[in-house]
This record gives C-alpha cells, sequence and structure tokens, in this order.
C-alpha cells in the first residue's frame, strides 16, 4: 500500500470529481426534458407518434452507451454537410459529444419511468379534476406533473446513481473525469489499487449523497396515493 | 455495403467473429457472476453481522463504482497480482494475462452484483412456509435446497436476471479498451483503417440491438415457461 500516493492523488481526483459532477447536473438535466418529451409522446394515441417515442427509448436502452458516445463523437464529424452548420461548434467539443450521448441515454430512461408512472396515476384524480371544470393543460401541469414526479421518485434516483457511473465514459473520448485522471494515475504509476482505492471511494460518496437525498426527498414528498 | 463483404475485401467476417466474441465474453461473465452470486447471497441473508457486512459492502462497492473503474483496477492490477503470486513460488519473469479471462472476470464481477441483489429478492420472497415444511419433514440438505428451494427461486429470480443479462451484455462493450476484439474494438479498428465511423458504430449499435432482441426473445419464452403455476 503506497499510501502517500493516494494522499497526494487525493486532491487531483477531486479536481477532476468538479467535471464529473458537472457531466452529470447538465446531462440529468437537459435528459429530464428530453424524458419529459418523449413520455408525453409515448402516451399519444397516435400510433406513429407513440411507435417514433418507443423506438427512440428502445434504440437508447438496447445499445450500451459507450457505441452512442462513439457514434456522436466520432460518426457525426463525418458528414460534410454538419460541418457547415453551427451544431459544429458544438460537435467538435468532446465536452457537449458526451453531454449529448449522456442526455439522449438518460432521456431515454427518464421517459420509461415517467411513463410508468403518468399510466399509474389513479384516474380518479383526472376525473376529479374534470368534474371541476379546470382545463386539460393545467390538470396536466398541476395534478399529474406532480404525482408523476413523486411517483417516479425512486426509479429515477436509481437513474441518477447509474447515470453517474455512465459519465465515467466521458474518459473514452478524452476528457479527464474523475475515471479519466484514475486511469492516467494507474497508468504512469502502476499502482491501480490505491488509486482505485481513493477514486472509487469518491464515487462511492457520491451515490452515498445522491441516495440519501433521494430518500429524503421521497420521505418528505411521499403521500399514499 | 462492401464495407461489410466477407473475406479480404470487407469487414463482414471480422465483425461476425467479434460478435460471437461478445457473445461468448457476455456468457462466461454471466457464469462467473452466477458463481460470485452463490458465493455471496448467503453472506447477505447471514445473520452474522461480519459476513453480513461483508456480502453488503461487495454489492454496494460494485454497484456504487463505475464499471470502467473496476475494469482499469483488474486490466492494470491483474497480471501485477498474479506476478505477485508467481513470485511467491520463484517465477519471476514477465506474465501477461489474457484479455479474454480479465474482461470476463471484471464484467462478472460486475454482474455478480446484480446477480446477488437478484437471487436475495427471490430466496427472501419465497414463502415461509416452504422452508419450514421442508425442516419438518426432514428432508436431507441436498434435497431441502436443490428439490424445495433452488426451483422456486429461479422461477422468482429469472425475469430480473434477464435484466441482469442485459446489463452484462452491455457493460461487455467497455472491455474494448483492454484490446480484447469484441463488437466494439473490432468497430474501432474498421472505422480507423476505413475511416468510416458512422457506418462502423452504427454497425455496432445495429449488431448490439440484434443481440439484445434476440436475447429478450429467448429468456421471454424461459420466463412463460418457468412461470407456469404449480
Amino acid at each position: 500500500m503506497d499510501i502517500e500516493l493516494m494522499i497526494n492523488s487525493f486532491p487531483k481526483l477531486l479536481n477532476a470529481t468538479l467535471i464529473t459532477l458537472k457531466l452529470l447536473s447538465v446531462s440529468l438535466i437537459l435528459g429530464l426534458f428530453i424524458g419529459l418529451g418523449f413520455a408525453i409522446l409515448r402516451m399519444n394515441k397516435n400510433k406513429l407518434i407513440n411507435k417514433f417515442a418507443y423506438g427512440y427509448s428502445y434504440i437508447f436502452r438496447g445499445t450500451p452507451l459507450l457505441v452512442q458516445i462513439f457514434i456522436i463523437y466520432f460518426g457525426l464529424g463525418q458528414i460534410e454537410y454538419l460541418r457547415t452548420t453551427f451544431l459544429w461548434v458544438v460537435l467538435k467539443e468532446p465536452y457537449w459529444c458526451a453531454i449529448i450521448a449522456f442526455s439522449l441515454n438518460t432521456g431515454a430512461y427518464t421517459s420509461e419511468i415517467l411513463r410508468s408512472a403518468f399510466q399509474t396515476i389513479k384516474p380518479g384524480y383526472l376525473e376529479a379534476g374534470r368534474s371541476l371544470g379546470i382545463p386539460s393543460k393545467i390538470i396536466f401541469t398541476k395534478i399529474q406533473i406532480p404525482i408523476a414526479i413523486k411517483q417516479s421518485l425512486p426509479a429515477y434516483g436509481n437513474e441518477i446513481i447509474l447515470m453517474l457511473k455512465g459519465t465515467s465514459l466521458a474518459s473514452t473520448v478524452t476528457l479527464m473525469d474523475l475515471t479519466g485522471v484514475a486511469k492516467y494515475i494507474i497508468s504512469t504509476t502502476f499502482k491501480p489499487v490505491e488509486v482505485f482505492i481513493v477514486a472509487g471511494g469518491i464515487y462511492l460518496f457520491m451515490t452515498f449523497i445522491i441516495h440519501n437525498v433521494i430518500k429524503y426527498l421521497e420521505k418528505k414528498y411521499g403521500f399514499q396515493t | 455495403m462492401e464495407l461489410l463483404y466477407f473475406g479480404d475485401k470487407g469487414w463482414g467476417d471480422e465483425l461476425f467473429f467479434a460478435t460471437l466474441m461478445t457473445i461468448a465474453v457476455s456468457i462466461t461473465a454471466m457464469i462467473i457472476g452466477f458463481l460470485f452470486a452463490a458465493l455471496f447471497t448467503p453472506l447477505k441473508l447471514s445473520n452474522n453481522k461480519v459476513l453480513n457486512s461483508i456480502g453488503n459492502a461487495y454489492t454496494t462497492v460494485i454497484r456504487g463504482v463505475p464499471e470502467l473503474l473496476v475494469i482499469y483496477l483488474f486490466f492494470f492490477g491483474g497480471s501485477g497480482a498474479i506476478m505477485f503470486v508467481a513470485s511467491i513460488f520463484g517465477y519471476n519473469d514477465y506474465i501477461e494475462i489474457n484479455a479474454f479471462l480479465t474482461g470476463s472476470f471484471s464484467i462478472g464481477i460486475i454482474s455478480g452484483a446484480y446477480s446477488t441483489e437478484v437471487f436475495r429478492g427471490a430466496l427472501q420472497s419465497i414463502d415461509k412456509g416452504q422452508f419450514e415444511a421442508a425442516k419438518v419433514l426432514g428432508f436431507n440438505k441436498y434435497i431441502y435446497f436443490f428439490k424445495i428451494i433452488l426451483p422456486q427461486m429461479l422461477r422468482l429470480a429469472i425475469p430480473n436476471l434477464s435484466n441482469v443479462w442485459q446489463i452484462t451484455l452491455k457493460d461487455t462493450s467497455l472491455i474494448s479498451v483492454t484490446g480484447l476484439v469484441e463488437i466494439m474494438r473490432q468497430s474501432y479498428i474498421a472505422a480507423g483503417s476505413t475511416r468510416d465511423p458512422l457506418f462502423f458504430y452504427s454497425f455496432a449499435a445495429v449488431l448490439y440491438l440484434m443481440l439484445t432482441f434476440l436475447s429478450m426473445q429467448l429468456l421471454n419464452r424461459l420466463e412463460t415457461k418457468y412461470s407456469k403455476g404449480y
């Protein structure tokens, strides 16, 4: 055990954790909007729209995240037309490519979580809203969405932890996130166990925090439906 | 399309064998995972506090740390550990371990943590009366476990195990970083030499989709077979 290396690498790894957290939070926020959008499309009565939304979530949940990042980072740059548009400003940055891949990926999972949450809302709530003459837009934003959020909290907490682990793949497209820096230190010092303990400890600490925050929110907003 | 020709002209045969490699690694990892689950599930259910916390530590650490980090640990640490053991026996040359074994082993440890949770949940949802009845009837340990508990546990575990299989299958893409030539690595090589990454990575995505689709069909059939009432 090389305690000195562990102490020395800790600040470096902690610094890299910032990038991990940035990637995580930005893609979770974007993914939440994407997921909400596709969950609404999934509940559309039009079969074509429904199939499209199902196809999206099927493709993104059926393929590894690594493939998705590689398609976006290495693949999209190949399309000549894209290089001339303003999108290229975004797509040439590995940081944004990773965020796009993560958001689309977590969006697919989130859409499934939200869809099942919407579908388990008791029809009585909606009927009550309708019979009170509340417009359907307000029923959706004020009744359906809050209940769906509360019901999907446990599953969404799992998704946040999965995404935290998923951000480690950013290191494959040259980003120096926590895993990227850990790999760099391992490959320069050849002391994998020590670095694993420190980096793994940081990850575990983050999962621990996320787990407890979700637990707290569940308790705070939990109600019997 | 000529990129996919078999033989020297295209990458069809390479990608075909890479797909077989992905399947082989996934199955090996799944089996290694079952071995780990068989070891750790009893620990997680044990009343002994020390054993219990060992079981919990395994599932918490593995499920809380990114797969890639675990793979790096075994990829960089594996040969070192084996060389250390070999040096005790007086063998000091460099030993390079097989990428297939390291890959399957590290994915297996990860999939084992998920399998452990699945088996624990399945065991806990078996009716207590079944355990008691088996004990009261005085069956020996073999019949108690293999004829009474295991069949009931498997039937409860199969739906969740198919989730674990999906996760394992997708995780195998990560061992491409160790150089094992599976779908992802082969696509990387092909994309590099033809300068057509969009095509090859999209094709890799299609291959993975096919694998998940086919295995889901198979597992669903298994699920209906075993969920027939008793």
